[in-house]
């Protein structure tokens, strides 16, 4: 069965807008950067998905990989000036769902996508070490009185960033006397990035898993620690009823904003980078903004792209882990940090732990470590309050 | 084949050579109507260096070379007939050189317009060049290869008519400069010399490779606005455009016409942009030209618009996307158009033929004008969307397309950028001895036809 | 055929003949204005017919009861008079033809209804904005009330194609609709009236809505203590009688209508029709003149009722650094601003 974008996807005009940032600076679809073949750019890979819809062209590893290797960053959407324009990235998840259903999808999204299902993690670690970092952290339980439950995610449960960002997400909610708990080994993965791969029908299960979790804990209110998590939660599972999902930098804003919570001066130049996830998904673009202002002595230097306009670190659906971006100078996570460096920052702030784990990295590969630091928010307000 | 891969990707990254199916299906069309064929190899080149290489490889193993931008101009002069290398010079698109005081610049030619727009609002902020309004990812380059016209056409003539120097790999592997650049490190002018630059403009990459291009920039004013004059007959459009060109105080001037939605529909436009470095500068011009077209005014023929702010928004766009939106009228994603160039008299009659066409075939239309120099000659637009998912859809716009030609050439215009059936009936009706002269230089230059063959071509 | 109603008797009989005496655009004397109206009444020619701008506004100056404007736009038509250059009038006809686009019938809209005329930039606004949550919207041109060619010299298809309309709201079942534009509403009042159209629905203008709403929600309203210029549109003179909820509105939100020159029955056309009429200098001198008017009164906001006064005036407003705003956006700000 051919999902619904086969009867739409034509409508594409090959015209290209979608390669821009707004104002044309740059290309902005983070594959076309990578690769620059047209048939990396949006319109490329909408003109080779109804190519192979109608048997005009076969499968391939090379198709699967054009077709897996967007990063699902909604650049195209923003930009592309026809009124089918939301539904672009849904055709290519319409298109990835077809081809894994035929079995027919590159081996390292096989991969990931079989280690969720078996693991409940993208890369088969063991389940019971999913809170490793977690030493003192409540589990969320219905008896206690927990005003949150603190959605980690895989990316912060496993991944070394992740973890440091889980921490200090955690010892800022402490601090400012916020009950929350975790799942802990209990967790199961969001599911964002496998629906954005196409597998819809696990998808479906790992998100009605997690709701029934939630309302036999009785949950009420959510934090995330990734925007992926909190998309999905948001957007995409349904049947969430009453309880409300934020992601952590809301909750910070309003908690520094309504609590007065002091913090002191740490006298710094930073720049921010939009997750696609927040941004570009969700329009969360002040609430960020607001925590790092607030901060006395950080001065924002905005990069050029930035907002409706950022730039994809390079690792969305799914391409953290198998990064059909990356091993290359053009990779878009190592255009991010350039630019990022670029703007004279000490500091590259993120507030996703999938763009943290692709620009840390990042700047080790650009040789940038002695020039450009990474944080994530919630490690930059830690070290304001402990400052004080 | 094989190791003509090996070749080329010894001249170029691995990364950037492709012989994959999948590069090959993008590279065989555009996104016009013209038929599709599959070139052998893509490449991208980053160097004029690397550029030369894959020229000499083709020129010594005698196989075809399309070189190709953003593969825009719909009338599949991308497309390589033949096989061969394509060759998306897109890598290419630094600029080299910017000068202020002679106003003129030089960059690479896979430079796309989008981003020297950019570039100049953010470097250059009083200067400006003339932006066709095809999609920001076209290139400078191709638009001028193919004879474009843009925001400046009205003021300057054709965007080729801009250009003031290049550099050229020739299909033989030399790689030569055009104009004061050839002589002097200042790449001002053609003039004085010899016009060189004629030999690959308006060829369609026949005659060599352009890999770098000088070209004029014009002082770019803050302010900018729009009038759009309306009427019903067609016999009047070549008046009021003597008018307005007369003042010599608009930015640009084209026509537009389409029966949907009904706020279009019976009625001509004749948008007129102003400039001005201060609201009494526009004014002053505003006043000029409502004063112009007093005549058509008092006869109530002719009046300006009533425009909500986003309709002046979409016009004043650059480029104005609103022209790309029209492939999506159909829902079909398509849209092909001829634009041939006429005598601005000659506006009635394309304009009745255009009427004639699309109700002998049942299909709607866009017409989009543009005025070249001050009332030199215009640009006519027969601008048709097609439904790529329907067949009969596609035939039936083919076949208005071939009438439009022939239409086109009736009325004494000629086919802009014309595809390779309309370059066919061009050269049926032109000069024999210019076409003759046409094939002797083409001869010269590319002794092995391996330079986009298919495209100007006698059989 | 529906036939205007007007009374011969009470013109020649008129103490005044404000209704021309008053216009802003044309000069008219007495006496001039006596014959003129006279030839008028007779159905002939006069100078009055060729240089109307058409602003409505004797309609409101004739305190008789009688329609000085109505009349000239069917002498207008009648004569062949054009207001407007072809090309205008013929994108004012297209302008209402229903396309695709437009939806018949409004599946499940129930009372209370707003009509929105043709500004579907507003249909977030009443569809999400929590003071207007309970509203049912109906939009499009099925439900347009084509009032606009009281401006381009073709009235009669007003005429022709109001009844229809009208049944398609009737049809509906409604009893009551408020109409977010003046026009509708007035058209539906003065207009229907005039030429005894019947309304079997009752039609309520926004502003008396917006009274209630904002009298309901008086606790939540912070006076926004400041000084507006209000934006006569050409249709508010056909129903002076609901003018009153603008000064009601104005009070309840702390907004000073401030006595300016232009304000009332002096008000001066927003200059929109007059620009589409080709009148550039005069064009210009209203807007002028209208701005100048409201600097000088000090106001921070310009007020409007309609959309496309809003459009054809705004820039300007703005441009000497005051706040163009519309009438729903100045209440929405009283009520948020707490929030905000
Ligand atoms: C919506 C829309 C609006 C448009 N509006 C305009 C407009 O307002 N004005 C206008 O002029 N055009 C317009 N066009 C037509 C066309 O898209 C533009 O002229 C465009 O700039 C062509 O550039 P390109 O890079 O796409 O050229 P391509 O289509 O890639 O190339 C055009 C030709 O030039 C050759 N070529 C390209 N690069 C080189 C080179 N370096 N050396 C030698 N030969 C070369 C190619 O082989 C081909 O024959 C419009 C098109 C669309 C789709
Ligand atoms: S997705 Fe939209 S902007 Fe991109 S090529 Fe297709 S039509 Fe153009
Ligand atoms: S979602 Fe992002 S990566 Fe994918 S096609 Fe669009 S711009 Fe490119
Ligand atoms: S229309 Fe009214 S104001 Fe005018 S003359 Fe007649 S009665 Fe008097
Ligand atoms: S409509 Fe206005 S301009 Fe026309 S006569 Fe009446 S008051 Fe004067």
């Amino acid at each position: 069965m051919m999902y619904d974008y086969a009867d739409q996807i034509h409508r594409c005009f090959k015209c290209g807008y979608c390669k821009f940032s707004n104002n044309y600076t740059d290309f902005n679809c983070p594959s076309y950067n990578r690769f620059r073949f047209e048939s990396y750019s949006t319109g490329g890979r909408l003109w080779l998905i109804w190519a192979w819809s109608k048997g005009e062209i076969e499968w391939s590893e090379h198709l699967a990989n054009i077709v897996f290797s967007c990063a699902a960053c909604r650049n195209c959407v923003e930009q592309c000036p026809m009124r089918f324009n939301e539904d672009i990235v849904d055709w290519i998840i319409g298109a990835r769902s077809d081809m894994v259903e035929k079995g027919l999808i590159p081996a390292s999204v096989g991969e990931f996508l079989d280690n969720i299902h078996k693991y409940g993690n993208p890369w088969g670690m063991p389940r019971n070490e999913r809170d490793i970092w977690a030493e003192g952290i409540n589990r969320y339980t219905i008896d206690d009185d927990n005003e949150y439950l603190f959605y980690v995610g895989c990316v912060g449960s496993y991944e070394k960033q992740g973890q440091q960002m889980a921490k200090s997400v955690a010892d800022f909610l402490r601090t400012t006397g916020v009950s929350f708990g975790i799942l802990g080994s209990d967790e199961d993965c969001d599911g964002n990035e496998v629906l954005f791969t196409g597998e819809k029908g696990l998808f479906r299960e790992l998100a009605d898993k997690n709701i029934e979790k939630f309302k036999e804990l009785n949950v009420k209110k959510i934090i995330t620690l990734s925007p992926h998590a909190y998309n999905s939660m948001k957007n995409k599972y349904g049947g969430l009823g009453e309880i409300k999902v934020y992601h952590y930098t809301q909750v910070f804003s309003e908690i520094i904003n309504s609590n007065n919570i002091e913090l002191s001066d740490l006298n710094i130049k930073v720049t921010y980078h939009d997750p696609c996830f927040l941004g570009r998904y969700n329009s969360i673009y002040e609430p960020p903004r607001e925590i790092i202002k607030g901060i006395p002595g950080v001065e924002l230097i905005e990069m050029e792209r930035t907002r409706e306009n950022s730039f994809c670190c390079g690792g969305g659906s799914g391409n953290f882990v198998f990064d059909l971006l990356g091993r290359s100078s053009n990779s878009p996570s190592r255009i991010r940090v350039r630019e990022a460096y670029e703007t004279g920052a000490e500091l590259l702030i993120v507030s996703c732990p999938s763009c943290y784990c692709m620009l840390e990295e990042a700047i080790k590969t650009e040789g940038l470590e002695e020039k450009l630091m990474i944080k994530d928010i919630s490690e930059l307000v830690i070290e304001s309050i402990k400052n004080k | 084949m094989q190791s003509i891969y090996k070749s080329l990707t010894k001249i170029v990254d691995e990364e950037f050579v492709s012989n994959q199916k999948e590069e090959l299906y993008i590279y065989s069309q555009d996104p016009g109507m013209m038929e599709p064929h599959e070139p052998d190899f893509v490449v991208m080149p980053k160097t004029t260096e690397e550029v030369q290489e894959i020229v000499k490889l083709a020129n010594k193993e005698k196989i075809p070379i399309v070189p190709v931008g953003g593969s825009l101009s719909l009338s599949g002069l991308v497309i390589p007939h033949q096989g061969g290398i394509v060759v998306d010079l897109r890598r290419m698109d630094q600029v080299l050189e910017v000068n202020e005081e002679s106003r003129y610049i030089v960059f690479e030619a896979g430079l796309t317009t989008g981003k020297l727009k950019a570039y100049l609002e953010k470097y250059h902020p009083l200067l400006r060049f003339s932006i066709p309004d095809a999609p920001p990812s076209a290139t400078v380059v191709g638009n001028i290869v193919i004879h474009g016209q843009g925001r400046l056409t009205q003021q300057y003539g054709f965007n080729s008519d801009m250009v003031t120097g290049m550099e050229v790999v020739l299909p033989t592997g030399e790689v030569c400069k055009i104009g004061s650049g050839s002589v002097s490190p200042y790449w001002f002018s053609l003039a004085p010399l010899p016009d060189l630059a004629g030999l690959f403009l308006g060829w369609f990459g026949t005659t060599g490779i352009i890999t770098k291009m000088g070209l004029k920039l014009y002082p770019k004013k803050k302010l900018r606005d729009i009038e759009v004059f309306a009427v019903e007959d067609p016999n009047l459009v070549p008046d009021v455009i003597q008018r307005v060109t007369h003042t010599e105080m608009s930015e640009d001037i084209f026509t537009g016409a389409q029966p949907y939605p009904p706020v279009f529909k019976d009625i001509i436009m004749i948008g007129i942009l102003l400039t001005g470095d201060s609201k009494e500068e526009l004014e002053f011009k505003r006043k000029m030209i409502w004063d112009a077209l007093q005549c058509h005014i008092d006869s109530k023929e002719g009046g300006f618009m009533m425009m909500t702010p986003d309709v002046k928004q979409d016009l004043l766009e650059m480029p104005t996307s609103s022209t790309t939106r029209f492939a999506d009228v159909k829902k079909g994603g398509g849209f092909e158009y001829c634009g041939p160039i006429i005598p601005v008299e000659k506006f009635p009659e394309a304009f009745t033929r255009l009427l004639e066409i699309t109700k002998k075939y049942g299909i709607t239309f866009g017409n989009a004008g543009r005025v070249i120099g001050r009332s030199h000659s215009m640009m006519f637009s027969f601008g048709y969307p097609f439904n790529r998912a329907d067949p009969e859809n596609i035939e039936r716009t083919k076949n208005a397309l071939h009438d439009t030609n022939v239409a086109s050439l009736d009325i004494g215009g000629v086919p802009w950028k014309p595809e390779v059936p309309a370059q066919k009936m061009i050269m049926e009706k032109m000069d024999k001895s210019t076409l003759e002269l046409m094939q002797r230089i083409k001869k010269v230059l590319d002794p092995n036809g391996i330079m986009n063959p298919g495209n100007w071509e006698v059989e | 055929m529906y036939e205007l109603k007007i009374d011969e008797k009470t013109c020649e009989t008129c103490p005044t003949f404000d209704c021309l005496v008053r216009c802003q655009y044309i000069d008219i004397d007495k006496d001039t204005a006596k014959t003129e109206m006279k030839k008028m009444i007779s159905g002939e020619d006069s100078f009055v017919l060729h240089d109307c701008v058409t602003c409505y506004a004797c309609e409101e100056y004739c305190k008789r009861g009688n329609h000085p404007f109505y009349l000239i736009t069917d002498l207008q038509e009648e004569r062949g008079i054009l207001p407007m250059p072809k090309p205008l009038k013929t994108q004012f006809v297209n302008i209402s033809v229903p396309t695709r686009r437009d939806i018949i019938q409004f599946y499940g809209a129930e009372e209370p209804v707003i009509s929105l005329c043709l500004f579907p930039q507003y249909t977030r606004l009443f569809s999400e904005e929590k003071l207007f949550e309970e509203l049912s919207i109906i939009i499009g041109r099925y439900f347009f009330c084509h009032l606009m060619y009281l401006h381009s010299g073709n009235p009669s298809l007003i005429r022709e194609r109001l009844p229809k309309i009208i049944d398609n709201i009737a049809n509906h079942g409604f009893k009551e609709v408020i109409f977010f534009h003046d026009e509708c509403y007035s058209t539906l009042t003065s207009y229907t009236t005039a030429y005894s159209i019947e309304v079997p629905f009752k039609p309520i203008h926004f502003n008396e809505y917006l009274y209630n709403k904002l009298k309901d929600q008086q606790t939540k309203i912070q006076p926004l203590n400041a000084k507006v210029a209000f934006q006569r549109n050409c249709s508010a003179r056909l129903t002076p009688n609901v003018e009153d909820f603008v000064d009601d509105i104005f009070n309840l939100i702390g907004a000073e209508r401030v006595e300016r020159q232009y304000d009332r029955e002096n008000a001066l056309c927003c200059g929109g029709i007059i620009r589409g009429q080709q009148r550039y200098d005069l064009f210009v001198d209203v807007q002028t003149r209208n701005v100048d008017d409201m600097l000088n009164a000090g106001v921070e906001y310009c007020v409007f009722q309609c959309p496309a006064c809003f459009d054809s005036l705004s820039e300007k407003v703005a441009e000497k650094g005051i706040k163009p705003i519309m009438m729903h956006d100045l209440c929405l700000l009283a009520i948020q601003g707490s929030d905000k």
